[in-house]
């Protein structure tokens, strides 16, 4: 499947910004499940791009830094991108952080006690790949979808109690009950294309992905029953949503700073 | 019982030989009056700060004794491959586990000791920086137990500190007793500030063109350790920075400077990882520089001690040294380790709750004298109080035997008396492993005490290596 992906980010400022670093992970994957046709990443007049490097975890980081002064700061993404299911299997991803470093909680994926007792339902007997499966229902079933209870600082351990939440907090509660289950589990971050069937979806989105012996890394979209297919465009991921965060800077001056986000995903013909 | 280092029984040993005289025709006005000079010539250069970060008043005074603490070349030798090969397996791991991790493959150590440390940093994977070095100052904590008996006690592998004094009290010696120096074959300590800032150039990024630019980069004047950053930052000729001197710009760093900006080549960081780069670490730090790791891994600046050295040297990872030594070079490690209990083993777990009285337990990540539990001179209720905290999260500790800590004879009221003393020599790593003949002596200047913080009642001498 061919995806367009229209990112558009404006950040407006209260006063003029002088100086402004940006650290950006918005760059697609390189694994078997996707191809990147092209893809633009402008940061306006008053943007240079700087130092870039893939990480160890395999994405791509680039520096822009800013030089005002300027009141509006665009992020502008423009890509096109080949995607093929692979069931969620994040197949031939070269990468070097090893699976246990996905072990350490983070202030967001700290357990506690509903989730320890969410996590130890079911049964010891099913395989790696079956309790992934199991734990992913679990989140949907006691965390689901619903906008607007639970901010960008909620832990899983509050969204479970919240009962419902977005994305983000899936990914985290599934990544905390996988942890549970020594199974190491990260974050991640992409976009998705709203298919035909109508469901609402978030077109900027993230799920987790939780390692698998013998399988490596697999993805699971708990609030939406499945794993990582054709819709899905993967280009980032962390210990948690902070750190695995598509964008992170710091501005000189600026003052209050209000956003104006506009994304969307969607089919081209080949 | 306690190794002494100057007398044999009787006889004098031979480090001290020249030293005995000097101190048994040392009339007792003269020391009182040689000792208030050191002290106002500490005051004067205002050397005042709390060595290894213990905090505590900052304007105090560390007792300065000045009886010198000698080594024989020969020992100095053996002493010297031992932390040059300690260091170089250091580096080694370092190496191995921000990259393929052999030697977690191999089983030597547990992956979850390494990859599950919070020193441990992500976002160093995959990057092997300017001649494979990750900690190019390393400080090896070491104490004596008989003539040939020294033991490790502790690898300091991000930004160890100290080294000033040494520096100080090597001149301050030779200013008050120059006859000393002049009957002594002593090798000198004065080299350090060059040799380090010749490692730190050795370590510049690919993409530096002509001599590099070093800074050292301090959290500020708040710091302890302040007085250190810019002492080194002086005799090296190098700029003293906080972060807000610094930027990131398209590629590289830059210093503000009143002739414009200047791009800046190698970074030796006397700030904590969690610091360094409010993008990447905690983002509340004031004290760093936004976008500093993304320039560091795009090879435009290089950062001593590299971020995430620090797991090279917990005391988790610390019984693994000799391992390390093992599996990197092919050698036997020289320098021994103290016995050490890991208490996240049943058996180990077992022996030091029977055995707590008897035994000196640390945190895992604890560091100055805080956080430990010296059994013997601890009472039962300090004692049963600690065990809570262990049954709480045993992996968080360890637990070692009270060594016998050699003893050096030291100026006290009464006169000349055995005090026991610890060494942390600074050994440095860049184009080739270099370590200055000396170090910082502490000395537990307490009668009988075997703690050598200078919160505790600890002072410093210097530390001679005596030529052939």
């Amino acid at each position: 499947m061919r995806l367009k992906i229209t990112h558009h980010t404006v950040y407006n400022y209260e006063n003029p910004v002088r100086f402004g670093v940006q650290s950006l992970r918005l760059s697609p994957s390189v694994f078997q499940g996707q191809k990147v046709i092209d893809w633009q990443v402008d940061m306006g007049e008053a943007g240079e791009p700087g130092a870039g490097f893939r990480d160890g975890a395999g994405d791509w980081i680039q520096l822009w830094t800013l030089r005002g002064p300027v009141t509006q700061v665009p992020v502008r993404i423009d890509g096109v991108v080949e995607t093929t299911d692979l069931s969620g299997v994040l197949r031939g991803h070269r990468e070097m952080v090893n699976p246990f470093v996905y072990m350490q909680t983070t202030e967001a994926t700290t357990p506690d006690a509903a989730l320890r007792d969410l996590a130890a339902t079911p049964s010891d007997e099913l395989t790696r790949l079956d309790l992934a499966h199991e734990l992913s229902h679990l989140v949907y079933s006691n965390v689901p979808y619903k906008s607007g209870v639970t901010t960008l600082a909620t832990t899983a351990a509050e969204a479970l109690a919240i009962g419902g939440g977005v994305c983000q907090d899936h990914a985290h509660v599934l990544m905390v009950l996988a942890r549970l289950r020594d199974m190491p589990a990260r974050y991640v971050s992409g976009y998705l294309h709203a298919d035909a069937d109508g469901n609402a979806h978030e077109a900027s989105h993230a799920w987790a992905e939780i390692f698998i012996e013998g399988l490596g890394w697999v993805g699971f979209d708990a609030a939406n029953k499945t794993c990582p297919n054709q819709h899905y465009v993967r280009t980032g991921s962390g210990l948690d949503a902070r750190d695995a965060a598509p964008i992170r800077g710091v501005t000189v001056m600026g003052g209050a700073e209000k956003l104006d986000v506009k994304v969307a995903v969607e089919e081209v013909a080949q | 019982m306690y190794y002494n280092e100057m007398f044999d029984g009787e006889k004098v040993r031979e480090a001290y030989a020249s030293l005995s005289d000097w101190v048994a025709q040392m009339p007792v006005d003269f020391r009182q009056l040689k000792q208030a000079e050191a002290e106002a010539l500490f005051r004067r250069i205002g050397i005042t700060f709390a060595v290894y970060g213990e905090g505590g008043d900052p304007d105090r005074l560390i007792p300065f004794d000045m009886m010198p603490r000698v080594f024989t070349q020969g020992e100095w030798r053996r002493l010297e491959r031992g932390i040059k090969q300690r260091a170089k397996a250091l580096n080694a791991f370092l190496r191995d586990v921000y990259g393929r991790g052999e030697i977690v493959r191999a089983g030597r150590i547990p992956a979850r000791l390494v990859y599950q440390n919070e020193a441990y940093e992500k976002a160093v994977v995959g990057f092997v920086p300017p001649r494979g070095v990750y900690s190019h100052i390393i400080g090896i904590d070491l104490v004596r137990t008989g003539r040939d008996e020294f033991f490790v006690l502790e690898d300091n592998c991000r930004t160890p500190s100290g080294v000033s004094y040494m520096l100080e009290n090597r001149e301050i010696m030779m200013r008050m007793f120059p006859d000393l120096f002049r009957g002594n074959r002593i090798e000198p300590v004065d080299g350090y500030p060059e040799i380090l800032r010749r490692t730190l150039e050795s370590v510049a990024p690919k993409k530096c063109v002509g001599r590099p630019r070093v800074v050292i980069l301090t959290p500020g004047h708040f710091n302890s350790a302040y007085y250190e950053h810019s002492f080194l930052a002086n005799l090296m000729g190098v700029e003293l920075v906080e972060g807000a001197d610094l930027f990131v710009e398209g590629e590289f760093v830059y210093m503000r400077t009143t002739e414009g900006p200047k791009r800046v080549d190698v970074i030796y960081r006397r700030l904590d990882d969690a610091f360094i780069d409010p993008l990447c670490f905690r983002r509340d730090s004031m004290l760093g520089v936004p976008g500093l790791m993304d320039v560091y891994r795009s090879g435009g600046v290089s950062i001593c001690s590299a971020p995430g050295a620090g797991v090279a040297d917990d005391k988790a990872i610390y019984t693994f040294v000799p391992e390390m030594v093992r599996f990197y070079l092919g050698e036997e490690p020289i320098l021994k380790n103290v016995d050490t209990w890991t208490l996240w083993k049943q058996d180990d777990y077992k022996y030091v709750m029977d055995n707590l009285a008897d035994l000196v337990v640390k945190e895992v990540h604890g560091s100055g004298g805080y956080g430990m539990l010296v059994g013997p001179k601890s009472t039962k209720k300090q004692i049963e109080e600690f065990r809570k905290l262990i049954e709480k999260n045993p992996s968080n500790y360890i637990a070692q035997p009270t060594l016998s800590l050699s003893t050096c004879p030291t100026f006290v009221d009464e006169g000349v008396a055995p005090r026991h003393v610890d060494l942390r020599p600074f050994c440095l790593c860049g184009d080739r492993i270099e370590l200055v003949p000396g170090g910082l002596t502490r000395v537990a200047l307490k009668e009988g005490s075997l703690v050598v913080n200078s919160s505790q009642g600890g002072g410093v001498k210097d530390t001679w290596v005596l030529s052939e």
